[in-house]
């Protein structure tokens, strides 16, 4: 093993073991945000699918029956 | 076809819960830690300032060592249960796992830079195990991705976690036997253990390391649990049956 550094030399080796923690914790947040967007999308994309359903069922409802064809 | 609720109804687990006070007491110790290391503990005599790499360091070590041991177990009570959710977990902890196990990497050989003046030394038995060990977990998610049944996958990955989590430990007892070893203890030394001030320093980022390895499985947890429920809820409104047919072949695991 080495001697120990003097302090200025060792506090860049300190401080970029420590920045790889906070590199890897920040990447981690950006992939779990980046999810999180992508939850939002599919939730809005459910809700479109809610409404159109939605909207199908009122149409049906509001047609008027069809008419029935006469017994021969 | 089953209602549409059903898919709540069968599996009440929210992954979520209590995730917000997690992240706070996760947070608050993680900063109360670095504050000791950097304001309440003593400069090691020997390494001076560059010993501080080790609170960051060796938790993470420890922290994604566990994780691996307990990836196994969890794989071990998937093989009991053949509930999906327990392969799941076991999926998530070897994840969170590998992505602490690059910050050992990178931390360990900024420390080899510092104190041994090169930035990896192959003839170490620590650094040489731990990157066997990363590499046979790097192999886990092509194992996973190979196999398109996800019966069988799980299954599969299930033994591979079992096989792996009992090397950790086997692996580790043998480096700590090993005569020619140069990697500094931590935990205990010929003279004894850490003195108060480092240990309680190590004890708290221990700590708080592994509160992180827990938020960090939770939030993962949590997503995965939230894609798989609203794409089944999804299918279900197109009116499509196969409901857990999600399409597409993938490493991850199905809820």
């Amino acid at each position: 093993m080495l001697p120990a550094l003097p302090l200025d030399e060792a506090g860049k080796y300190v401080a970029g073991a420590y920045l790889v923690f906070l590199a890897l914790l920040l990447i981690y947040l950006a992939i779990m945000a980046s999810k999180l967007s992508r939850i939002e999308r599919e939730v809005v994309e459910l809700a479109e699918l809610v409404d159109r359903k939605a909207e199908v069922k009122a149409e049906d409802g509001a047609a008027p029956p069809p008419a029935k064809e006469p017994i021969a | 076809m089953r209602s549409s609720t059903s898919c709540w109804r069968t599996e009440p687990i929210v992954y979520g819960k209590g995730l917000r006070a997690l992240s706070l007491a996760t947070a608050l110790i993680l900063t109360g830690a670095f504050a000791m290391v950097f304001f309440y503990a003593p400069l090691d005599a020997d390494q001076g300032f560059v010993q501080k790499i080790f609170y960051v360091h060796v938790p993470l070590a420890i922290v994604a060592l566990c994780g691996f041991v307990a990836g196994g177990i969890c794989a071990i009570q998937y093989l009991r249960t053949r509930e999906t959710k327990w392969d799941m977990r076991s999926y998530v902890t070897i994840h969170i796992s590998v992505i602490l196990a690059v910050g050992v990497l990178v931390t360990g050989s900024i420390w080899a830079r510092a104190s041994w003046g090169h930035w990896w030394v192959w003839d170490e038995p620590m650094l040489v195990s731990f990157l066997i060990v990363f590499l046979l977990y790097a192999t886990y998610w092509p194992l996973r991705f190979s196999l398109e049944d996800k019966e069988k996958q799980a299954r599969y990955a299930a033994v591979f976690a079992i096989v792996a989590g009992a090397f950790v430990p086997l692996n580790f007892t043998a480096v700590r036997m090993a005569e020619q070893y140069i990697h500094p203890e931590t935990l205990a030394t010929t003279t004894g253990g850490m003195p108060g001030k480092f240990a309680l320093t190590f004890v708290i980022c221990l700590a708080g390391m592994a509160l992180l390895f827990v938020t960090m499985i939770k939030y993962e947890m949590a997503s995965k649990h939230a894609t798989f429920r609203l794409r089944s809820l999804r299918r279900k409104l197109a009116g499509d049956d196969d409901e857990l047919t999600l399409g597409g072949r993938s490493a991850a695991p199905q809820l």
